[in-house]
């Protein structure tokens, strides 16, 4: 039996010296193949009679299974060692840059446009609708612009030619038609926002012959002043994403509100930065009132049993006021690399589940 | 809108500070624009007193002065005629900065003499045009002390704006009352005491109208003052008028600009030797001519309201003066008009000659029509005051309603519409305060508007002004009910996509733009779809901006030419935006454009260590389509694809993507490099436009749930095939002849490779295809995929006369 023991000893040698695993293959197949070393010894316990078998039985299973076992070892490390191997070969150049990818963006006005949007919205706002070229009843008649009242003249407006019977369609001064379409086709109560491009025949370092308004419009039984007033301070809080804001509601005149107003609100500048909601300046940023009740009158709703505000913002100066953007005009000039400055990453998607902006 | 705070004080007795009282009009409604005190620009000058005068030595026009400026003695050189011993005025130390000049004075040299300062003319405070002198101020003022002061220049200016609707704030009077409604102290206006006439009017007034245009002047009241005696006005409306931005004439003319700004109530005065015959008002005649106050000839149409006499027209009724009866040092006789003229007419005249005056801008917004006769009152007051004279009786002709607008008026009605919770007395104080009267009947007032608001139509208007009165500080903040527990969607499907669109585009390396909606019209006509329907504005702000586009594509290729005039050579730009095909609300479309121009990669990618960038083509153009296209829920995979596109694209390398003829989705390719060349951009560039609002409506479905995925056990088998074509049969009608040979096992077919050589015979084309194959039952043999095989290249050869290429 020591011939099993020194048996055991030489192949356990030979799985040492296998340096690859091609030769411990070898190894294991000169041992444990069908035609294998200890196979052969395996075989020989069918012709032994069983007390000797009872002997030899577990010794033979036993060098197997350590024989087995010892090879799965070897060659576990020989595999380690042949990746490491290999591995100290395959070095690159991780500094190298990364393959170029174009980066887009979103336009400022876009991305302002959906701050305010998700904000009305979780007010109960829905968005509608209208389009840019108007006729003289929505954009002035309907309105409560008298025809040749001076309040037109301070909408300069762009006109086309009249057609054969004398009506000249214009381009929207305004997003305020939508007020009046949405009144004609819809029934209290309403709470509509209106986000659109909106015209004027203006154009110097402030005025851009073309510009963006939101509208907001609330028609019920119940809405006044009062429930205006939250509902912008609100808005100002939310959009400048500010814990308080200094605001302040001053009387105005448009011609489709009663009583109007215009809001303030308090900012400082610090350097190049505008600070919201703190300091002794005060900026306009939007003009808002209950509506008139002859506006109401002109789409058949009774402004006694009728009532509500509508507001209108200015969103690319919105925009310029929350990010700093120094020129009006440069919003409409496509320069990608103001693009790439001020606009936003494509899934940066304004919503309240998260920060408005990041 | 400007006036002088001592100007107000006239009006209005109070102690309160110029900031409370500019705080106070902010609130009330009057816009302050501008608060300006003009001692501010003089705080250096003193008044100083000339002590010595002789001649200069090098020069004779100048004289070299001793000054005292009461801290000092000086030697200042002076080329002033009138500087003289003993002469007051005003002096500008060195270090001053002189307005009129434009100059910080330093020390200098003049001819030889070192001159410490300057005495100053009235050009050089920028007070008037009076530059032959140096001022002269009286011997009583203390040497030493404020220039300003002494020139009564410490007046603080308050300019604000007026809205359309408040013309009663055109006056001193009216942003008096509304002051004084506000609590700042008691309204003082002066009453206008009648002036009784000493000889009857020698002019008659007559109004020549139809029953349909009486109301173009309804009320016209004038008189004549004899034996005046013309010339400057007084300092002290010299000085008020100048303050103010008024350049003085002459004290007839500064009177009635006087009046138009106290009262807001415009006058005109005629040189009454001038006038022949009866003054009258009338609509003008076709051709008649007007050579108006400004020097200026208008032409007159029938539509406008003149003031004539015999001799013909005198000026435009509300509007200006003319040249021939105005006024002059030399007029020792005056007719002074009173009238009102209708807000719409003369708008109409101002807007169609062009003129710019007080009396228009008053007018047009509706001056107070009880305030005729007064208005002729208070200039002939000021008249006799300061011309001397006589004046006649008063001549008028027409009339105004004397019955005030009256409405009915429930108190409850502030609480409805502005949230404030006012006493009945509070806001009758308010409304009385301003001018109305009220009176109870039953449960509401009847209240009565005062003539000089015309702005104020109903319940809502007296709203309004109990609540800028009483405050929109004190307006309650209160929260709106939430009308349902969670929101409704804020977006409809259809405003949903633009969104998507545009998030698409920027995700795939895009960038956002926002260009005009109106381009060049040759621009327009290069985009015309072919209805030559040119949306042209009447008055564009420029030629480069004067017709709606058709498409967004010029306004982005543009874009691109301008970004590689900056040498940026890889551009891609989009912009998600209306379009115009008629000026009615259907002919406006939603559309999703682009252009790429370089290499797909972006801008800083044309040479890399890993390989340099690819060019972007059309099929970037059109993979950019199919991906807004499908991120909007159009099913992309089974819309049409054909190699047409409008005429702005390269014939050969476009394509449009439909689900029918008359529903095309999106149009793409290379821009045709004509179209490049008119644009004066170099290409090759690539384009696509989007037509959101022809992507379908999600069908309406009564659940959420989702069909079942399938996802078989079996191993898939792939099988590549290369196909020898003609070189005009399309990479689709293989795909497609490929996939109907075996509908149920192919499940993708794809393209790896195309290429073309001669020895494939002339014009032909190899295609080689990858067909996947997906077992659902068993395992397929050798032999069924060899079955498959054979019908595809069946299909094929059946469908495009293609065979395997051996």
């Amino acid at each position: 039996m020591e011939d099993i023991l020194e048996l055991e000893k030489d192949i356990l040698d030979q799985i040492d010296a296998a340096s690859e695993e091609k030769a411990l293959e070898d190894v294991r197949i000169a041992a444990l193949g069908k035609k294998g070393a200890v196979s052969a010894l395996l075989k020989g316990l069918g012709s032994m009679d069983p007390a000797e078998r009872k002997e030899w039985g577990p010794k033979l299973n036993g060098l197997k299974t350590r024989l087995t076992d010892a090879i799965e070892v070897r060659k576990g490390d020989l595999h380690r060692a042949s990746i490491n191997k290999r591995l100290e070969t395959e070095k690159i150049d991780i500094t190298l840059p990364v393959r170029a990818e174009a980066e887009g963006r979103i336009h400022p006005i876009t991305q302002v446009f959906e701050e305010i949007l998700a904000i009305f919205n979780d007010m109960g706002f829905v968005v509608e609708e209208g389009p840019d070229i108007e006729d003289d009843f929505h954009n002035f008649a309907a309105l409560n612009f008298p025809e040749g009242h001076p309040a037109r003249e301070l909408h300069d407006t762009f006109f086309f030619e009249a057609d054969e019977v004398g009506d000249q369609k214009l381009l929207r001064t305004h997003t305020s038609p939508v007020q009046i379409r949405t009144m004609m086709s819809q029934k209290p109560p309403l709470r509509i926002i209106v986000p659109g491009r909106t015209f004027r025949c203006d154009s110097d370092q402030t005025h851009t012959p073309m510009f963006h308004q939101v509208e907001g419009l609330v028609i019920d039984q119940e809405t006044h002043m009062g429930h205006l007033k939250w509902c912008l301070e609100e808005f100002a809080k939310a959009f400048f994403e500010v814990e308080t804001i200094k605001s302040r509601f001053r009387p105005h005149f448009f011609p489709f509100t009663e009583p109007s107003a215009e809001m303030d609100i308090g900012y400082k500048r610090v350097g190049d930065e505008i600070h919201i909601g703190e300091g002794d300046d005060w900026m306009e940023i939007l003009g808002c009132g209950m509506v008139h009740p002859n506006v109401l009158r002109n789409v058949g709703l009774d402004p006694d049993v009728y009532q509500g505000f509508a507001f209108g913002l200015g969103v690319d100066r919105l925009a310029m006021l929350k990010y700093g953007i120094p020129d009006l005009r440069d919003f409409f000039a496509s320069d990608v690399r103001w693009l790439q400055h001020y606009g936003f990453a494509p899934l940066d998607m304004p919503n309240l589940a998260t920060a408005l902006s990041w | 809108m400007k006036f002088t705070l001592n100007w107000l004080k006239r009006h209005l007795e109070t102690d309160s500070s110029l900031d409370t009282i500019v705080d106070t009009m902010v609130r009330i409604g009057l816009e302050v624009e501008s608060v300006k005190n003009p001692a501010e620009d003089l705080r250096d000058f003193v008044v100083a007193e000339i002590v010595e005068a002789g001649p200069h030595p090098n020069a004779d026009k100048l004289q070299v002065c001793r000054v005292n400026t009461g801290s000092e003695a000086l030697d200042v050189v002076c080329g002033a005629p009138n500087a003289r011993a003993g002469l007051r005025g005003v002096f500008a130390p060195v270090g001053a900065y002189v307005p009129g000049i434009d100059l910080t004075l330093t020390k200098a040299k003049i001819r030889g003499v070192e001159s410490n300062g300057m005495m100053c003319s009235e050009k050089e405070l920028e007070l008037s045009e009076q530059h032959e002198g140096i001022i002269e101020l009286s011997d009583d003022v203390p040497i030493g002390s404020d220039a300003a002061s002494a020139l009564g220049l410490d007046d603080a200016v308050i300019d604000f704006e007026v809205t359309p609707n408040r013309p009663d704030t055109l006056a001193v009077a009216g942003v008096a009352r509304d002051l004084a409604a506000a609590g700042l102290g008691k309204l003082i206006t002066p009453d206008v005491t009648p002036v009784k006439g000493a000889f009857p009017c020698p002019i008659s007034i007559g109004l020549k109208f139809t029953d349909d245009t009486r109301d173009a002047c309804s009320h016209f009241a004038g008189r004549v003052v004899r034996g005046v005696k013309n010339g400057p006005s007084p300092d002290w409306l010299q000085r008020e008028l100048l303050a103010i931005g008024l350049r003085p004439i002459n004290a007839l003319v500064d009177i009635t600009n006087y009046v138009s700004y106290d009262r807001a109530r415009p006058l005109h005065v005629y040189d009454a030797s001038k006038v022949k015959g009866e003054i009258h008002a009338r609509l003008a005649e076709k051709g008649e001519k007007l050579l108006a106050l400004d020097g200026k000839e208008y032409q007159l149409t029938d539509e406008m309201c003149v003031i004539a006499d015999d001799s013909g027209v005198l000026g435009l009724g509300g509007v200006m003066g003319g040249e021939t009866t105005g006024s002059t040092d030399d007029t020792t006789e005056v007719f002074i008009e009173s009238a009102y003229f209708d807000p719409l007419r003369t708008a109409r005249t101002g807007r169609a000659t062009g003129i710019i005056s007080d009396a228009r801008y008053r007018f047009e917004r509706g001056v107070d029509p009880a305030f005729v006769e007064p208005g002729l009152e208070l200039a002939t007051q000021l008249v006799l005051e300061i011309c001397g004279g006589e004046a006649s009786d008063v001549f008028v002709a027409g009339g105004h309603s004397q019955s005030p607008k009256l409405i009915e008026f429930r108190s409850s009605e502030v609480k409805r519409l502005s949230g404030l919770e006012l006493e009945d007395t509070q806001i009758l104080q308010i409304l009385t305060d301003l001018g109305f009267e009220s009176e109870r009947s039953g449960g509401t007032f009847s209240i009565s508007v005062p003539s000089w608001r015309p702005d104020i139509e109903g319940p809502a208007c007296l709203v309004e002004e109990v609540a800028r009165i009483h405050g929109y500080e004190n307006l309650p903040a209160v929260p709106m009910k939430r009308p349902r527990a969670i929101a409704k969607p804020l977006l409809k499907h259809g405003q949903h996509r633009a969104r998507i669109a545009k998030r698409v585009l920027a995700a795939r390396g895009m960038m956002e733009a926002v260009t005009w909606s109106f381009v060049p019209e040759d621009h327009a006509r290069l985009f015309d779809d072919g209805s030559n329907l040119q949306l042209r504005l009447v008055n564009p702000i420029s030629s480069e901006l004067d017709t709606m586009r058709p498409s967004i594509l010029p306004g982005l290729l543009s874009a691109v030419g301008r970004n590689r005039d900056r040498s940026i050579q890889s551009i891609a730009l989009f912009e998600v935006g209306p379009q115009y095909h008629s000026d009615t609300p259907d002919g406006q479309r939603l559309v999703a454009a682009g252009v790429r121009l370089g290499a797909v990669e972006g801008p800083s990618s044309a040479r890399q260590w890993s390989g340099n960038a690819r060019a972007a083509d059309a099929i970037d153009a059109k993979a950019d389509a199919i991906a807004v296209l499908s991120a909007c829920g159009a099913q992309a995979s089974s819309a049409q694809i054909i190699d047409e596109a409008p005429d702005w694209f390269h014939p050969g390398r476009c394509g449009t993507l439909r689900f029918g003829p008359q529903n095309v989705l999106a149009v793409f390719g290379e821009i045709h490099p004509g179209v490049l060349d008119e644009l004066d951009i170099a290409g090759p560039i690539v384009g696509f436009e989007i037509f959101l609002d022809r992507v379908p409506e999600p069908r309406a479905k009564a659940t959420k749930t989702k069909p079942a995925a399938d996802l078989p056990d079996l191993l898939p088998v792939e099988r590549d095939f290369a196909f020898v074509v003609g070189g005009e049969v399309s990479a689709a009608a293989i795909v497609s002849a490929v996939q109907k040979a075996e509908k149920k096992l192919i499940v993708d077919v794809s393209i790896f490779d195309v290429f073309e050589d001669v020895s494939l015979g002339a014009g032909n084309k190899s295609v080689a295809l990858s067909v996947r194959l997906q077992p659902t039952k068993k395992t397929l043999t050798d032999e069924e995929i060899d079955a498959v095989a054979d019908k595809i290249v069946a299909s094929v050869k059946k469908a495009t006369g293609g065979t395997l290429r051996s």
